[in-house]
């Protein structure tokens, strides 16, 4: 809200330079893999990179990356949506109650519609009447978690008395895919270091998929393709960026918000579709429980990029999916982050930069002692770490992070 | 080779401001043409004129002999004139193809850029007038000069014939100078035509082939660098002579209000603004500071109010080290400032006038008793002030953005002057404002000196600073270049002075 | 001039109120409802002595949620954290009442200290991110909120400093002995929380020291504009932390009512959303004492007749679809009025002035 004293206090940022090339990022990725089959079978805790634990990761992340996905399409546009939440349960409700009615195509249909209409209505209350973007997302989110329970009382029948859970919808087909699928199984099977596990990570992510999940999973590389080939994409990134440069060239910045907003919220609305028809086959009331706020800070941690909300996304869906599996898996975990934060610190140390050098020391040394002294770690901290984890980025990235320039900031038109 | 540009009596007229009267300029083609004059000379209302950002009450435009009329910048770039802004419209976050080709980016099916065209399109630009950008760099890695050159590029990548360029030097760097003359030379070379405004005569006669002068709204003479020098171009800037001081009690005083030694100020990305500065202000003097705008006066404003800390050198306000004050306690010591953004640092729009009297002086008696704001003082002394100073209202209720901005003006030099200050600091204090109340705000400034307090007035308005001054110093480019005495400039010292020209 | 402002003042939060009720009236109608009949029970079972008591203890907690993100909207901060703010305040209030024993006034006065500090340092952590990393803090304290509900909820494990008492599903912390307990008043045929009286006090400071003292008025010129304020001589990022910090401090009272006369001890049946629900009233009662205590009683008054609405045949639901329009209303009215109310001031000072602008050189 505070424009002038955002641009006093903000900090310049620069290029975070580790994640530059794909050939780096798929060495990251392999190494991540190695260390995660080395704790499983140094430590035993057979859960890590089960099946078991990859498909639930990728139900858990899948309505966290689309509303990531929904906050990086407003947030590039220049507006922070703060109602993601109330666009999801807005998902969640339709989907359940068309896909009831019609099937659970039709309720992501529905989802997306009137995900849609509910941005187009936050992106006329805030680019065209003007009013804050905090207190629009704010209403949104109020009426629509009171739309979705008063609704809920006049559509739904009871199911038991409760008329907080819709009725149960028809689940999506899942499939497994072919040959894949078994050869991989088989690998699993034959615990050899590194591959079976591989093959196991790989197995969860093949067997029983819908359809539904690949489609949503390509919306990563479709906006990436959007953001940086299209020309609308470079039209939205400079209405995040410099909204007064793209209206000096002839750029109409409020129609780009208003359709911003809009897919914004139809990308959060299907992440509420997709908890109510594919996680589970209700509406339940409170379902949502703060992913759209998550889906927030997925972007943070994303740096504002596709594949860094899909990467915030993952990263986030696999400790919630630890949480309702083993609890040893989570210490070897902590254990796995200790040895990455030695990594880094060793490779800061070599490059003299010592202020990381030895916060990610201190960091490693801290998950050796929580590993050593703590027997388990309590589910509430496991559950809140994606929060805590941003909070981290924000105070100690701060930085290197590339926010859209002018996002959250208030523009009209002609005001230069 | 024929006029590019014809400009013939182009008049535009604000509520009683004229800004530009009886303009005409005749531009050829393949030339760089310069605009000099000081501020409020009308270049920047001629500029927006010529780029579609205002359309003039009278007087015809011909671009390549044809008759146009510019209702947009859309027509502008139709035909061929680009600006290149003085505030860059660049996005850090994107690269340099991106920066250029926003909003004409060639496109497959209307949607899908062709980059790669794009791309050999620039770098053809590039190539012809030897300009030395990489399309696929950061902008957050470019430098001021390298950024303006991506603006040219800009204009260029639209088909540009004509590049109008807002004061280019003011943000560079002797080096980058260099640069950009040399690029606009190839420019012309390749028969584009440049159109260059600024108030540096040295620059402007070593770069044009010709210079135009505008002074008070009006084009005052067209001359060729070969047949002029920098004392007949001075003169016409600041026309043929100068207001007389008004008679007033000298009464001098020994003790220093003021006292800047050696002081520099950098941007925290390095930029040096100021640059050893030396400046002194006794009690009961008035010291002009004369000089184009942009030249370091908001810093240095600044450092004395003790918002921005000097990078090396002494400030001393008071006998208070101004770089280690805080503001509130410079306040309190009792110095006053009149913002040059009234709007933005003088007033809380919102607010009513009585609150806006406290504004600045709410650590102190009389608007506060200790932690406890003293509405009824505030609200009895806003009357006095409106009184006093002629504020057109209906009473100190009333938000202060209902007020027009003489009005707001007026209020704001009001207050300020109240409470006996020791130091005024005075930006553009009468701008905007009626004669008649220009006549009372001199005055009490006056009296003020009279009563042994120092006045620092930071003027564009060439008569307030003769008028006023008892010495006037010219600031360019970050420093001192030289303190007048008003009784004996001439012209030509002045205008000297504040294009940066050293004595001819 | 006075009579004007008041006029201004009610307009948009009247004008929402009004635009909420006959969009409700709509949906009604919609479901074959009569409107009136409907206001009517709500009326009548709302103002009823048992509910009003009831409401009125809600009040104190809605009202003190409110005068928070009031403080914090002056100076155009949106206080998302006071969930977790008020957590802070009611669990280590609770926790820190239990582990001693003073004589009873300074009991109280302990645990409404401590529920300050907690509440307050709490929201520093979100201030300082924002004026040292330039972080919103919005994003922080959202955040910030799950974070100290899992803390909460893990230092009420049973271990620690929770326990669970017989018969109860419950876990909770250890009770507050009798002398930090505060009384509660017979009004109505029940009991209400003399909590009210500090609410209402914390009410008045609040309004006090905005509008009195230099301290407020600092504050909401670097609302206003923050140039303008540095210009003054305000330290202006460090009125910015400050206020964040207050605004943390009354956000952790909010849960003391209800501990201090009523449940004695925290548990996890405390409850949310206090965040959203006193940014709308704040939002409601153009963040004025006397508005947002009307509005907090209305949220109160809603919330307590819904119910009875099932007995009609109306789905009780239809009073959080009546909050949400009431605030979206209002923040659509009070862009319209303030242009209103912008443009009659400037035609007023038009007619009592004949411009003479100098023609300039």
């Amino acid at each position: 809200m505070a424009t002038d004293a955002q641009k006093e206090i903000k900090a310049p940022s620069k290029v975070k330079s580790l994640f530059k090339s794909p050939a780096r990022i798929t060495l990251l990725i392999a190494g991540i893999f190695f260390i995660l089959a080395l704790v499983e079978n140094l430590t035993g805790a057979t859960d890590i990179t089960s099946p078991g634990t990859s498909g639930a990761t990728l139900r858990f992340a899948i309505p966290l990356l689309m509303a990531g996905l929904g906050g990086l399409w407003a947030e590039r546009a220049g507006v922070i949506n703060i109602g993601l939440e109330g666009m999801m349960i807005v998902g969640t409700w339709t989907a359940a109650w068309f896909g009831y009615l019609h099937g659970p195509l039709m309720g992501f249909v529905a989802a997306a519609i009137f995900g849609l209409a509910s941005g187009f209505f936050h992106a006329i209350l805030t680019v065209k009447i003007g009013i804050d973007q905090a207190v629009s997302g704010l209403a949104i989110n109020l009426i629509a978690a009171g739309g979705a329970r008063y609704l809920s009382g006049v559509f739904f029948p009871p199911v038991g008395g409760d008329r907080t859970v819709s009725p149960p919808v028809d689940s999506f087909p899942t499939f497994t895919i072919p040959v894949i699928a078994p050869i991989l199984e088989s690998i699993d099977a034959q615990n050899i270091f590194f591959i079976s596990n591989l093959a196991g990570i790989l197995h969860g992510l093949t067997k029983e998929v819908s359809l539904v999940t690949i489609a949503l999973l390509l919306l990563v590389p479709l906006t990436s393709w959007i953001l940086w080939r299209s020309k609308f994409g470079l039209r939205m990134r400079f209405s995040g960026e410099n909204p007064m440069a793209a209206e000096s060239l002839g750029i109409n910045v409020y129609r780009i918000r208003y359709i911003a907003i809009s897919v914004s919220g139809m990308l959060a609305s299907l992440g509420g579709a997709y908890l109510a028809l594919v996680a589970s086959s209700v509406y339940r009331e409170g379902q949502t429980a703060g992913r759209g706020f998550i889906g927030l800070a997925t972007v943070i941690f994303g740096n504002w990029k596709p594949g860094g909300v899909f990467a915030g996304s993952i990263l986030f869906g696999f400790t919630d999916a630890l949480r309702v599996r083993q609890s040893e898996s989570v210490m070897s975990l902590i254990m796995v982050a200790g040895i990455v934060a030695l990594a880094l610190s060793i490779f800061y140390s070599i490059n003299r930069r010592w202020k990381p050098g030895l916060i990610s020391g201190s960091l490693a040394l801290l998950a050796w002692w929580i590993h050593q002294r703590v027997d388990v770690i309590p589910q509430e901290f496991v559950t809140v770490f994606p929060n805590f984890a941003t909070l981290i980025v924000l105070t100690f990235l701060a930085q290197r992070l590339t926010p859209p320039a002018m996002a959250g900031m208030p523009y009209r038109r002609g005001s230069e | 080779m024929g006029n590019i540009l014809e400009v013939v009596g182009v008049e535009k007229k604000y509520p009683g401001v004229i800004a530009n009267r009886d303009v005409s300029l005749l531009v050829r083609e393949g030339s760089i043409h310069a605009i000099i004059g000081e501020n409020g000379a009308g270049k920047s209302t001629l500029m927006k004129v010529l780029y579609g950002l205002i359309r003039p009450d009278a007087g015809s435009i011909k671009v390549f002999g044809k008759e146009v009329s510019l209702k947009s910048p859309q027509d502008a770039i139709a035909l061929g004139i680009g600006m290149v802004h003085q505030h860059f419209k660049l996005a850090d976050n994107a690269t340099v193809l991106e920066n250029v080709i926003l909003g004409s980016e060639p496109s497959r099916f209307g949607f899908v850029i062709k980059y790669d065209e794009a791309r050999k399109k620039l770098l053809e630009i590039a190539e012809t007038y030897h300009l030395d950008i990489d399309p696929d760099e950061s902008l957050l890695n470019l430098g001021v000069g390298e950024r303006q050159r991506v603006e040219i590029a800009k204009v260029l990548f639209r088909g540009a014939k004509i590049l109008i360029l807002d004061e280019p030097t003011a943000v560079l760097v002797p080096q980058e100078v260099t640069e950009l003359f040399e690029n606009l030379r190839d420019l012309v070379d390749k028969g584009l035509t440049v159109l260059f405004i600024s108030h540096k005569l040295d620059e402007v006669l070593s770069i044009a082939d010709e210079i135009t002068i505008m002074r008070q709204g009006t084009t005052v003479a067209t001359k060729k660098p070969a047949d002029t020098n920098k004392k007949e171009l001075a003169e016409l800037m600041v026309g043929g002579e100068l207001p007389k001081p008004i008679a007033g009690v000298q009464n001098i005083s020994q003790k220093s209000i003021l006292s800047i030694k050696d002081a520099s100020y950098s941007r925290h990305d390095g930029r040096e603004i100021l640059h050893h500065l030396n400046l002194e202000l006794h009690g009961g003097e008035i010291l002009g500071l004369a000089g184009v705008e942009g030249n370091g006066q908001s810093e240095l404003i600044e450092l004395i109010m003790g918002l921005l800390p000097a990078t090396s050198g002494s400030v001393e306000v008071l006998g208070l080290d101004a770089s280690t004050t805080h503001t509130k306690e410079i306040r309190n010591a009792g110095v006053a400032y009149i913002p040059q953004d009234r709007q933005r640092d003088g007033l809380l729009m919102s607010a009513p006038l009585w609150e806006n009297r406290i504004l600045g002086h709410q650590f102190a008696t009389p608007m506060a008793k200790g932690m406890w704001v003293n509405k009824t003082a505030a609200a009895e002394d806003s009357k006095r002030v409106v009184e006093e100073f002629d504020v057109r209202t209906p009473g100190v209720n009333v938000l202060a953005s209902a007020l027009s901005g003489g009005n707001q003006q007026k209020f704001i030099v009001g207050r300020e002057l109240s409470g006996d200050p020791k130091l005024i600091v005075a930006a553009q204090p009468t701008r905007g404002v009626d004669v008649g109340a220009q006549a009372i705000i001199w005055d009490h400034l006056m009296k003020a000196r009279s009563a042994g307090t120092g006045v620092l007035l930071i003027s564009a308005d060439l008569e307030e600073l003769f008028s006023l001054s008892d010495r006037i110093a010219v600031i360019y480019s970050g420093t001192i270049v030289s303190i007048l005495n008003p009784l004996k400039t001439t012209p030509e010292d002045l205008g000297l002075a504040m294009t940066g020209a050293k004595s001819a | 001039m006075k009579k004007d402002r008041i006029f201004w003042g009610t307009v948009a939060p009247l004008a929402a109120v009004v635009s909420s009720l006959l969009l409700v009236s709509v949906i009604l109608i919609l479901r074959g409802a009569n409107p009136i009949d409907i206001f009517q029970v709500m009326i009548s079972y709302g103002f009823d002595p048992r509910n009003l008591v009831s409401e009125l203890n809600q009040t104190v907690s809605y009202y003190l949620a409110g005068v928070a993100a009031a403080i914090g909207f002056k100076m155009l901060l949106f206080n998302i954290g006071i969930d977790g703010q008020y957590r802070m305040g009611a669990f280590f209030g609770a926790v820190v009442g239990a582990a001693v024993s003073l004589p009873p006034v300074l009991h109280v006065l302990l645990i409404v200290i401590t529920a300050m500090l907690a509440g307050g340092l709490w929201a520093a952590i979100a201030g300082y991110l924002k004026v040292r990393r330039g972080v919103s803090e919005v994003i922080s304290n959202i955040m910030l909120n799950f974070i100290a509900a899992a803390i909460i909820a893990f230092l009420l494990g049973e271990d620690l400093l929770g326990i669970l008492p017989e018969g109860s599903q419950n876990v909770q912390t250890k009770p507050i002995p009798l002398s930090g307990q505060m009384p509660t008043f017979k009004m109505f045929n029940g009991e209400i929380y003399s909590f009210l009286f500090v609410a209402i006090f914390v009410g008045i400071a609040y309004w006090i020291m905005l509008n009195k003292t230099v301290f407020g008025f600092n504050l909401r010129a670097t609302g206003l504009s923050f140039r303008a304020a540095r210009s003054s001589g305000v330290n202006a990022p460090g009125m910015i932390f400050i206020t964040t910090v207050l605004s943390g401090a009354i956000a952790g009272l909010v849960g003391l009512g209800t501990l201090l006369s009523d449940t004695h001890s925290y548990s996890m049946a405390f409850p949310s959303g206090f965040a959203f629900t006193g940014l709308s009233l704040a939002l409601l009662g153009r963040n004025h004492p006397i508005g947002i205590f009307f509005a907090a009683f209305l949220w109160s008054f809603l919330e307590r007749a819904a119910p009875v609405l099932e007995y009609e045949g109306v789905p009780p639901e239809i009073v959080i679809v009546m909050q949400g329009t009431i605030v979206l209303s209002i923040v659509i009215a009070y862009e319209v009025v303030a242009r209103i109310n912008l443009s009659q001031q400037q035609r007023a000072v038009g007619k009592a002035n004949v411009e003479l602008v100098k023609e300039s050189k």
